[in-house]
């Protein structure tokens, strides 16, 4: 507790709370005010290492690392309820996404949870053809994460494949070489403020 | 006719077949015309603004880059690439630094954009543009003594709240009742699913969808309807998933809006992809076809 409070008043503190203040989504975290609408709202909290209203304390607390390598928000499942009931209109969601980007800048991204492995796989999948490509994506992440769970989930798309829902080969935009231009130059400004 | 730029999203083509198939026809006959964005990328979804911001925007906008050339409205049927759409556009009209970071990143790209796109979801053009009364008009096969549990997901109703009660919404059952259709009374019409978590968390998302299923079914809904791919995917592929692993037996239809819409308009299964949804609709439907 007592080393808690002596991190609380160092100048990382400030720092934390701010970075995520300068980030899409995050701006309004400082009028949070604790009521724990936000935690009593979500549909996986109970999963949430740090529950929402408790992570929002530890941005601001300036406890970085422990909440950035934490599964909590890795179990948004981006439902917005907590968005539509804050009494403070802090946009709770928009929150566990900066931070989500903060953990995946800084590598804290925990293996505890494959969510991170599934975005990062996604946001591949979709930058390089342009559009997701489901079937490429899913098998990807079974690779990176567990073979065997494969096998588990074969039923479910074998019966996506039977209903013409997988299809084999990926959709493709034409402006590929455009679409690279304008994220590379995006991912070279160095991210949104 | 009415016109609109008409963005599809990728689980249109892919695992939301039924929805990619069922909209134009649709459309058609409520006199839209939807005309599909050329050359339209991936919004990024909910993964990319979780990776990287600027990037996810970007991606985002060239979409609306794109649309502004046509002067149109840009409709979306998915509410995951509507909610991005919809706050990367928000984001982007807010921000001044952010304005010019997009667009320093679009120019690599050729393009510009000045913030003139309308992002709208297609629930929201069929009850507001269309309407229910316009629609009723045109219903050759009403769906009388068909009882629909209406499940709007989160993102059609959140964080948007312009269009219909984030919590109690209404618009899908009064476009249900339109049909001659009974739209059932549930508390869970507005809950989460769990949406890619059942890739990530299956447990969690299983947990969910296992509510949903029961509470609609509970009420007394032959049918459920939808307009989420990512719901529609997790209560209709998924549904044997859940009745394994809680012992359960739901054998409970999970349809597109526009899909029960084409049936009482009088449109072919065939053209409507009722064929595709894994958890076969055709018994409870066959009085209506």
């Amino acid at each position: 507790m007592s080393s808690t409070m002596v991190k609380a008043s160092t100048v990382a503190a400030v720092s934390f709370v701010d970075e995520v203040r300068s980030i899409p989504g995050g701006e309004s975290i400082y009028s949070c005010i604790q009521c724990g609408v936000c935690t009593g709202s979500c549909p996986t909290a109970s999963r949430w290492d740090h529950p929402p209203r408790q992570a929002i304390a530890m941005v601001r607390a300036g406890l970085r690392e422990e909440l950035l390598s934490s599964n909590s928000m890795w179990f948004c499942a981006s439902c917005y309820t907590c968005t539509v009931r804050c009494p403070r209109a802090i946009k709770p969601a928009d929150i566990m996404h900066v931070l989500e980007v903060l953990a995946i800048k800084d590598g804290l991204s925990t293996k505890r949870s494959k969510t991170p492995v599934m975005y990062k796989t996604f946001v591949d999948s979709a930058k390089s053809n342009g559009r997701v490509y489901e079937v490429g994506m899913m098998l990807k992440l079974f690779l990176k994460t567990n073979p065997f769970a494969a096998l588990k989930m074969a039923p479910v798309g074998l019966s996506l494949l039977l209903h013409k829902r997988l299809p084999l080969r990926p959709s493709r935009i034409k402006a590929r070489e455009q679409l690279k231009a304008i994220l590379d130059k995006a991912g070279a400004l160095g991210g949104a403020k | 006719m009415k016109y609109y730029s008409y963005f599809p999203g990728c689980s249109a083509e892919s695992t939301a077949s039924p929805l990619g198939i069922s909209t134009p026809p649709t459309a058609k006959a409520l006199d839209m015309d939807l005309i599909e964005l050329d050359d339209w990328n991936c919004c990024g979804s909910t993964p990319y603004g979780s990776v990287n911001k600027l990037e996810a925007i970007s991606m985002a906008l060239r979409n609306l880059a794109l649309a502004e050339k046509t002067g149109l409205d840009l409709v979306t049927s998915c509410s995951n690439c509507y909610v991005i759409l919809y706050e990367a556009n928000a984001h982007f009209k807010e921000s001044v630094a952010l304005r010019e970071q997009v667009n320093e990143a679009l120019a690599a790209g050729n393009l510009t954009y000045q913030g003139g796109v309308r992002v709208r979801h297609l629930a929201e053009v069929l009850y507001n543009d269309i309407g229910p009364e316009a629609i009723k008009a045109k219903v050759s096969k009403s769906l009388d003594g068909l009882k629909v549990a209406s499940y709007y997901g989160c993102q059609l109703v959140r964080p948007n709240v312009e269009f219909d009660d984030p919590e109690s919404p209404h618009s899908l059952d009064d476009l249900v009742t339109s049909l001659g259709a009974e739209a059932i009374s549930w508390p869970l019409k507005s809950r989460c699913c769990g949406s890619s978590l059942i890739m990530s968390e299956q447990d969690v998302a299983l947990g969910l969808v296992s509510k949903l299923l029961s509470s609609a079914q509970g009420n007394g809904a032959q049918c459920i309807i939808t307009p989420c791919p990512l719901c529609q995917i997790n209560l209709d592929a998924y549904q044997s998933k859940v009745n394994g692993k809680f012992k359960t037996n739901y054998d409970l239809p999970v349809l597109f809006p526009t899909q029960l819409i084409g049936i009482a308009l009088g449109i072919s299964p065939a053209e409507l992809g009722l064929n595709r949804n894994i958890v076969s609709p055709m018994k409870v439907l066959a009085p209506y076809l």
